[in-house]
C-alpha cells in the first residue's frame, strides 16, 4: 500500500528532525561501502530489490517525484519511496548533520555542494531537470502584473524565497541582471511558502518556478518573464554515502533520469537539463 | 492513650526503623528514588544549553555580533514579546475574571477553548490567524476595507502571532489565581463603598498580582521564543517582521556559526530578564 | 428617648423576606437611632442572612429596607450607608491597618491625605495609634478586630452590622474586646446590628434581643426580659432554664405532657413555666412532709460538670435539669440510671402567659 510522504512543508518538523538527527547520531559518520555506483538507464530489468528509500528532495519537485514515487514502487513491488521535502537549503543542513537519507535532490547546485563538500555524496551530482522562474499572480491577474519590472510597484504585496533558497537565488539573479530593485513584504523559507501566500491571497504576487505554478492549477495565474532566462537553476541529483538502501536508491535515481521519469518531469513544467 | 504509652510507641520506631527515621529526621537526605530522575530531569534540560556554550565559537563571536542583522532581530524581538504580553495582560486578566468569577452557560467549553492555542502546532495557528485576520480573512477583510488596516507581514502582525500562542500561559496562571482568592474580600470592599470594577481594581488585583506576574514571565518568554505562527502570519523580513528565533532558523541553513551567536545572545538576554524577575516569579504570596 | 411613632422616618425599618427554595426568612425589624439590636438564634436559623440583606449582599425576594425614611431594597451595597465588621475581619492583606480604615473615606471621595487622617482619628480612638503602620498579619486577634470595627465606622454608616464580632477572639481577649466594643456601640448614634450565638455576648452589648429561629422571629425583647420568660426550648437552654409549656387553672398547671405543677402566680389559660436548675432539690428516697407540692420521680440520664457545679440531666415523670454541689451528687451516689425525686418550691417557679 502506497504511502505518500506525510511530511509537509512544515519548517518546525523539518528544523525538529534536524535537531533529532543531531542528537541521535553520532558525529563521526560511519564507513560506507564503496561500490561505485553504474548509473542505470534503463527503469524496467530489476534485480529483485525492496525496502524503503527516502528521498530529500526540493520543495518544487514534490508533484512530480510523488508520482514518480509511486510508479517505482508499481514497478518494484516490496518496496516503498518515502520523501521529505523542504527548501534545499535546509535539506542540505539535515544531511550534513546526520540525517538517514538515500538520496538527494537539490534545486541549484550551490546547496548541492554543502552536502558534496562534506564529502556525503557519493562520486559526482549528475543534473537531471532544470527550473525556469515563473511570477504567480492572483487568478485573473487583477493586477495586471506583465513583467518583472511591474512587482516593484509599491502599490503590490510581492513574495520572494529567502536569498538562502535556490529559488531566492535566482529571483536575486534576475533582478540584479535586469537591475531592478525589489523590497518584498516577506522572504520565505521554502518555495511552496511563496506560492502559498498568494493562494491564500495575502500576497499579490510572488517569485516561484514554473512548476509551482503549474502545480497550484487555478488557484494562481502564472506571469512568465524574460529575465528568467538568465537565472535557470540546474537541479543535481546525487546518491548519498550513508544511503541505508543504496540499491534501490541507485534504481529511482535511474528512473528519474530515465524517458518515463523525464516525461514526468516535464509535464510538470521542467526543462529538460 | 496515656502519656507513657507513645513515648514508648516513639522509642520503639527509633528501635525498630533506624534507617526510616534518619532520612526524615535530617532532613537534607533526599531519598534516591527522587533525587536520580531529578538530577537526570536537570542534565536533559541543562545539555543542551552547555553544549551550545562549549561549542560556540568565540573567537568569531565578536564579528557576528556586530551585524546590524542581528540587532535589528535583536530590538524586535524583545519589543514584540514584550508588546504582546501587554495585549495579553489587557485582554486575558478579564477574561480569566469572567471565568473564575462568573457563571455562564458553557463556561467549561469556554475554559477548553481558551487553552487550545497550546495544542494548536504554531503554523497552524498562523494559517488560522491568516484565515481569520488575513487580507481575505473572515475578519480581515472588513479591517481591510474600513479601517486600511492589514496585519499580515506587519511588526503588528507579528505581536498578534506571538499574543495568540502565549494567552494561554497567562489566562490559566491568572484564573489559578482568582480562584483560590477569597472573594469575600471584594464584598467587604463593596460594604465600604466600592463598585465592583473598583473593588477588583484596589482590592482583587494587588492579591492576584502574583499570579499575574508569573502569567506574564511565562507569557513573554513563550512570545519571544515563537516562531511557526510569526513566520507564517507575518513572514520574514528583517528589521520588521524577522524575529529572533527566524533570524536563527534560516542562519542555520547556511551559517551555522552565525546561528549560535544568534542563539547565545537571545539566550543571554533571556537568562538576564528571567532572573532578574526570579523572585517574583517564585514565591507564590 | 426613642419615639419610634413620631420620629417614623429616622433609624431602621426592615421587612427582609429572603426566600432560597428550601429556607425562607422573614423577619421584621425596626430600631431607632443609637439602639443596639441583637439577631441570637442557633446556627442556620437565618440571622447571618439576614445580616447580608441588611448589607446588601443577598437580594431581598420580599419586603422593604427603609433607612432613615430611604427605600434601599433595591440599591447596590456600596451605595448603601451600611457598614459591615465581618465575622473574620477581611482586613485587606496588602494595606496597613491606617489604609483599610481609610479605605471607605476614599471609596466616598476623599483624597489619599484626608483619608489618611480620618483613618489616624480612628485609629486613635481604638488605641491603636502605634500600629497604623501594621499589615493585618502582623496585628494580634483583638488588635484586628479593633481595625475592623474602625474600618466600618470610618465610613459614618447610618446602620452598623457585625457578624459574630467577638467569634474569633479566645476568652481572654474577649473580656476586653467586649468591653471596648461596650462603649463604642454605645457612642455609636446610629443603629447597630449584631449577630450572635453567644447569649452574654448579646446580653452585654445589646439594648434589645431578637431571637430568630428557622427564618422567624420566636422572641424579641430586653435581655432581662428573655431571660425571665423565655418562649422556645432553645432560648431556655440558653439561658438556663427548665422550660414548660401548659395549661394554668389557678395556682395550678397542666403541663401539655400531663404533670402537674404548683406555682404562685393565678393564672389560666396557656402559659410557660420556668424554673432555674439551682431551684430544684433531689432526694434519694421519697420525702415525706416536704413543703414541696412538686415533687416528680426521675432517672438520671447525664452527669455534667458546669462550673464548679454538676448538672444533672434527669428523664422520666418531667424531663428536668438539676444543679447539685459535687458534695450533694456524692452523698447522693448519682450515677447513670439511679432513681432519684425531684423537688421544685412553687415560690421558685416562675409562670407567665404564653
Amino acid at each position: 500500500m502506497t504511502r505518500s510522504a506525510r511530511r509537509t512543508r512544515r519548517t518546525l518538523q523539518v528544523a525538529g528532525a534536524g535537531a533529532a538527527a543531531l542528537l541521535a547520531l553520532s558525529a563521526c559518520s560511519s564507513s560506507d561501502d564503496s561500490s561505485s555506483s553504474k548509473s542505470d538507464i534503463s527503469a524496467s530489468a530489476s534485480p529483485k530489490m525492496s525496502g524503503t528509500v527516502i528521498v530529500f528532495a526540493a520543495a518544487s519537485l514534490k508533484e512530480s517525484f510523488t508520482t514518480l514515487g509511486k510508479e517505482f514502487e508499481t514497478a518494484h513491488p516490496g518496496t516503498k519511496v518515502t520523501f521529505n521535502f523542504a527548501g534545499s537549503d535546509t535539506l542540505a543542513a539535515s544531511i550534513t548533520s546526520g540525517a538517514p537519507a538515500d538520496v538527494f535532490a537539490a534545486a541549484s547546485p550551490k546547496t548541492m555542494a554543502i552536502v558534496t563538500d562534506k564529502g556525503d555524496g557519493v562520486g559526482t551530482p549528475v543534473t537531471f531537470v532544470r527550473n525556469q522562474l515563473e511570477i504567480a499572480t492572483l487568478p485573473g491577474n487583477p493586477d495586471k502584473v506583465t513583467s518583472l519590472k511591474d512587482l516593484t510597484r509599491s502599490s503590490l504585496k510581492v513574495v520572494l524565497c529567502d536569498k538562502t533558497v535556490p529559488c531566492g537565488a535566482a529571483a536575486q539573479k534576475a533582478l540584479t541582471a535586469s537591475k531592478l530593485k525589489l523590497t518584498p513584504v516577506s522572504y520565505e523559507e521554502d518555495v511552496k511558502s511563496a506560492l502559498n501566500k498568494v493562494v491564500l491571497k495575502e500576497a499579490d504576487a510572488a517569485v516561484v518556478y514554473k512548476t509551482d505554478v503549474h502545480a497550484a492549477g487555478s488557484k494562481v495565474e502564472g506571469v512568465e518573464f524574460p529575465e528568467s532566462a538568465d537565472a535557470i537553476n540546474d537541479y543535481p541529483i546525487v546518491l548519498l554515502k550513508n544511503a541505508p538502501n543504496a540499491v534501490a536508491a541507485k534504481a529511482f535515481i535511474a528512473l528519474v533520469q530515465s524517458a518515463e521519469g523525464q516525461k514526468v518531469l516535464s509535464a510538470a513544467g521542467f526543462l529538460k537539463p | 492513650m496515656t502519656k507513657l504509652d507513645t513515648s514508648d510507641a516513639a522509642a520503639e520506631t527509633l528501635k525498630g526503623g533506624p534507617r526510616r527515621r534518619r532520612v526524615r529526621m535530617t532532613g537534607h537526605g533526599v531519598p534516591l528514588p527522587l533525587l536520580v530522575p531529578a538530577l537526570v530531569g536537570l542534565a536533559f534540560l541543562l545539555l543542551p544549553l552547555l553544549a551550545l556554550l562549549v561549542r560556540a565559537p568565540w573567537r568569531s563571536l565578536p564579528s557576528q555580533l556586530t551585524s546590524t542583522e542581528v540587532w535589528q532581530a535583536l530590538q524586535l524581538s524583545l519589543l514584540s514579546a514584550t508588546l504582546a504580553t501587554a495585549v495579553c495582560l489587557v485582554l486575558g486578566v478579564p477574561l480569566a475574571w469572567l471565568l473564575a468569577r462568573t457563571e455562564f452557560p458553557g463556561r467549561r467549553l469556554v475554559r477548553a477553548l481558551v487553552t487550545l492555542p497550546l495544542v494548536l502546532p504554531p503554523v497552524v495557528g498562523g494559517v488560522a490567524l491568516l484565515l481569520a485576520l488575513g487580507r481575505n480573512g473572515v475578519v480581515g477583510q472588513w479591517l481591510d476595507s474600513w479601517f486600511g488596516i492589514t496585519l499580515p507581514f506587519t511588526t503588528t502582525g507579528v505581536v498578534v502571532a506571538e499574543a495568540f500562542v502565549a494567552m494561554p500561559f497567562l489566562v490559566i496562571s491568572v484564573e489559578g489565581t482568582l480562584r483560590a482568592a477569597d472573594p469575600r474580600y471584594e464584598e467587604a470592599a463593596q460594604t465600604l463603598g466600592a463598585s465592583r470594577f473598583t473593588a477588583f481594581r484596589r482590592v482583587t488585583l494587588p492579591l492576584i498580582a502574583p499570579g499575574i506576574a508569573a502569567g506574564s514571565v511565562l507569557a513573554w518568554a513563550r512570545a519571544l521564543g515563537e516562531f511557526g505562527a510569526t513566520i507564517t502570519f507575518a513572514g520574514n523580513f528583517p528589521g520588521r517582521t524577522q524575529t529572533m528565533p527566524l533570524a536563527v532558523y534560516l542562519a542555520l541553513q547556511n551559517d551555522p556559526e552565525a546561528a549560535i551567536a544568534l542563539s547565545l545572545v537571545l539566550l543571554a538576554v533571556s537568562i538576564a530578564v528571567l532572573a532578574g524577575l526570579r523572585d517574583r516569579w517564585m514565591t507564590t504570596s | 428617648m426613642t419615639d419610634l411613632i413620631t420620629t417614623p422616618d429616622k433609624g431602621l425599618d426592615a421587612h427582609l423576606v429572603v426566600d432560597r427554595g428550601t429556607f425562607r426568612l422573614d423577619v421584621e425589624l425596626t430600631a431607632a437611632p443609637g439602639d443596639v439590636v441583637a439577631l441570637l438564634g442557633p446556627n442556620g436559623a437565618g440571622k447571618t442572612t439576614a445580616l447580608r440583606a441588611l448589607a446588601g449582599l443577598a437580594r431581598l425576594t420580599d419586603g422593604h429596607l427603609r433607612l432613615d425614611g430611604a427605600e434601599l431594597d433595591r440599591t447596590p451595597p456600596e451605595s448603601r450607608p451600611v457598614g459591615v465588621v465581618f465575622q473574620d475581619y477581611l482586613l485587606f492583606p496588602h494595606l496597613t491597618a491606617l489604609d483599610n480604615v481609610g479605605f471607605g473615606p476614599r471609596c466616598q471621595g476623599a483624597t489619599k491625605a484626608e483619608s489618611r487622617a480620618i483613618a489616624a482619628e480612628w485609629l486613635e480612638r481604638m488605641g491603636l495609634a502605634e500600629h497604623a503602620g501594621v499589615k493585618p498579619r502582623r496585628l494580634s486577634g483583638g488588635q484586628a478586630q479593633r481595625v475592623a470595627v474602625a474600618r466600618a465606622l470610618a465610613t459614618r454608616p447610618r446602620l452598623l452590622l457585625l457578624d459574630e464580632p467577638l467569634a474569633a477572639l479566645d476568652a481572654r481577649t474577649r473580656l476586653d474586646v467586649r468591653a471596648q466594643l461596650r462603649r463604642h456601640l454605645a457612642e455609636f448614634e446610629a443603629v447597630a446590628v449584631l449577630v450572635t450565638h453567644d447569649p452574654l455576648d448579646a446580653m452585654v452589648l445589646a439594648d434589645r434581643l431578637v431571637v430568630i429561629e428557622q427564618g422567624k422571629i420566636v422572641q424579641e425583647g430586653t435581655p432581662a426580659d428573655i431571660a425571665r420568660h423565655p418562649r422556645t426550648d432553645y432560648i431556655a437552654q440558653l439561658v438556663g432554664l427548665n422550660l414548660y409549656k401548659g395549661s394554668a387553672d389557678g395556682h395550678t398547671v397542666t403541663l401539655d405532657t400531663g404533670p402537674v405543677i404548683t406555682t404562685t402566680e393565678d393564672l389560666t389559660g396557656e402559659v410557660f413555666v420556668a424554673f432555674p436548675p439551682s431551684a430544684v432539690t433531689l432526694f434519694r428516697d421519697r420525702p415525706t412532709g416536704a413543703s414541696a407540692r412538686n415533687l416528680w420521680h426521675c432517672e438520671v440520664a447525664g452527669l455534667e460538670t458546669h462550673g464548679d457545679q454538676i448538672r444533672v440531666d434527669l428523664t422520666g415523670e418531667l424531663p428536668l435539669a438539676a444543679d447539685l454541689t459535687t458534695v450533694a451528687a456524692a452523698e447522693l451516689d448519682l450515677h447513670q440510671g439511679a432513681l432519684v425525686w425531684a423537688a421544685v418550691k412553687a415560690t421558685q417557679t416562675h409562670s407567665y402567659p404564653t
